[in-house]
């Protein structure tokens, strides 16, 4: 048995590992006295090994993007504003209560028309992460963005969002701000929209934070973007109890750009220059700025109606689901 | 025991409301016999091939073997007072009441039902969140869910939302909160990040009451807070106010 193979197993499997290698012991004694072959078990312990150094590999690749995701060296949403729009104005506050940083809004021209724009920010250095709360939205946040996506449908105004956050701020005064109804609503006024909605997943798609943003008419995002419901730590924190499942979780989310494609939760990949993003910026600012016009090109056909429906039934088509007559029976049919 | 059971789980001397399956909570809700399930026969698939320590068949198997449920909600057609209405009922024995694809898609054909019918929507939530076992998917669930809910919201017909202990994350931030009225137990959990993730984030100690129903009222986030023993009549009254 190759030690070194040991140490790449992730320490969840050890338990089982441990189980099957003492069997193993116990069987090589038994051959010592009968003169029996054991080949087979050894070939199939081995072939168990493989396996799990593959899903390990697995792993550390989708670790690897889920790390490129939050690389705060790739283009972020002030840098789309400024790269894309022209005449860009940020509008603030809630109306309400307060203003949250973590969210940028404002009105700006693409290709000569006015879109609302609508944005997680999640900062480049110490300072900026502190003021922009690490991309982290209080509920001000989640209803500044209703509030501009109310004025937009006002004037007909397309609204084009931005996402990349690790989730909701989990705070207490965001709580009794109503944390989850703020998230609730969003998504609920995002369905009564007139006007198209575009939804670019620039980062990080973290949960309930993300999808407060997310439901448009056309979702894209970016090769090394992620999406999921919950980050692979706190995923390994529930399922694992610790933090040794990290890895594993990532895998098992299916939270890449392929994943999310062949889930079809999205419309688009939109492909990043060698390397990713934070290579090239500009370039990957210009691709951004292709799409954007292009999808809005194509969504400018239709009417608030159409739209209406649109998302409707997108996003109540998904799921997947079986029907069984016989209970007990169901995993096996 | 057998006072508290009677007492509908409810602690005699400390009002504490006790955990209360689906099944049991719809016989103490709707006129006799009136209820009709929907969908009883879907069941969730393994689309992620997700697995943790356990795979997510075994899960799934297991959360059946042990609650008699197919899945974390019940659905179906009841009548209160006489007066027709579209009920669903989470279950959070059930995986946490986790709502993945099934628990979805039972509540848009629920949804759709209190429209082609024009009967008021009601749905008692308790959940620890979306389904991680499902993913992104589940994630979805959440946008499918509002939608469904606000379909029927749009047709001017009621829609109750009932808060029992616990309703968090994904749930509590979707279709329970977009109600035209929002109920809840006493002392029901109710809240987006749970307090111990809070407490996590703040590094102190947070209020006793944090996410309680006492609280949320105070900070006005639901419209009432009612006792078990009162819940049906109540509903029927709040049916008998929107005149449908």
């Amino acid at each position: 048995m190759d030690i070194k193979k040991l140490a790449e197993i992730p320490k969840s499997y050890l338990k089982e590992m441990i189980g099957s290698l003492s069997k193993m012991e116990k069987l090589k004694k038994f051959r010592f006295f009968s003169g029996i072959h054991f080949t087979d078990t050894v070939e199939a312990i081995n072939k168990k090994l493989e396996g799990y150094s593959k899903v390990n590999r697995e792993s550390n690749n989708v670790w690897r993007k889920v790390q490129l995701s939050r690389d705060e060296k790739r283009p972020q949403c002030r840098d789309y504003i400024n790269g894309i729009f022209t005449d860009f104005i940020e509008l603030s506050g809630d109306r309400l209560t307060g203003e949250d940083h973590s969210v940028i809004s404002g009105l700006g021209k693409i290709r000569g028309k006015t879109v609302a724009v609508i944005g997680h920010n999640k900062g480049k250095n110490t300072r900026e992460r502190v003021y922009y709360n690490f991309g982290m939205s209080i509920p001000q946040g989640y209803r500044k963005s209703q509030r501009v996506m109310k004025l937009a449908d006002k004037f007909g105004f397309p609204v084009i969002t931005f996402i990349d956050t690790p989730g909701a701020y989990a705070g207490l005064e965001a709580e009794d701000n109503g944390q989850s109804g703020a998230i609730a609503q969003s998504i609920k006024l995002m369905f009564e929209l007139r006007v198209p909605l575009v939804a670019v997943l620039i980062g990080e798609g973290g949960s309930g934070g993300a999808l407060a943003l997310a439901v448009g008419n056309e979702i894209a995002v970016l090769e090394n973007s992620t999406y999921s419901v919950i980050s692979p730590e706190a995923c390994s924190a529930i399922l694992w109890k610790d933090a040794s499942g990290t890895r594993l979780a990532a895998r098992a989310l299916k939270m890449t750009s392929k994943d999310l494609s062949r889930l079809e939760v999205i419309d688009r990949v939109i492909h990043e220059p060698m390397g990713g993003a934070h290579n090239e910026p500009k370039r990957m600012i210009r691709i951004v700025k292709k799409y954007l016009s292009d999808a809005l090109g194509r969504l400018g056909k239709y009417s608030g109606e159409e739209l209406i429906l649109q998302r409707a039934q997108k996003f109540e088509n998904m799921g997947y689901f079986a029907r069984s007559k016989k209970p007990g029976q169901d995993k096996e049919s | 025991m057998e006072a508290f059971r009677e007492n509908l789980r409810v602690c005699p001397y400390c009002n504490y409301h006790d955990y209360m399956g689906c099944r049991e909570r719809i016989d103490i809700t709707v006129d006799r016999d009136s209820f009709t399930e929907l969908d009883s026969d879907m069941v969730s698939v393994d689309i992620l091939k997700f697995y943790d320590l356990k795979t997510y068949p075994d899960r799934l198997r297991e959360a059946m073997e042990k609650t008699g449920l197919r899945e974390a909600i019940i659905t179906g057609e009841a009548a209160i007072e006489g007066k027709s209405i579209a009920l669903g009922v989470m279950d959070f024995s059930f995986m946490g009441g986790s709502m993945g694809s099934v628990v979805g898609e039972k509540i848009k054909n629920l949804a759709d039902i209190s429209i082609e019918r024009n009967i008021p929507l009601i749905i008692f939530s308790a959940s620890g969140g979306a389904r991680m076992q499902e993913g992104i998917v589940s994630l979805m669930q959440m946008a499918k869910t509002v939608s469904s809910v606000r379909r029927v919201m749009d047709k001017n017909i009621p829609y109750i939302s009932v808060i029992t202990n616990p309703t968090t994350g994904g749930v509590s931030a979707s279709f329970s909160t977009v109600a035209h009225i929002i109920i809840a137990e006493p002392k029901a959990l109710f809240c987006f990040a749970g307090p111990r993730i809070v407490k996590q984030t703040m590094k102190k100690d947070i209020p006793q009451d944090f996410g309680l129903s006492e609280r949320n009222l105070l900070n006005g986030q639901i419209d009432m807070i009612v006792d078990r023993k009162q819940m049906r009549e109540n509903l029927a009254k709040i049916i008998r106010l929107f005149g449908k």
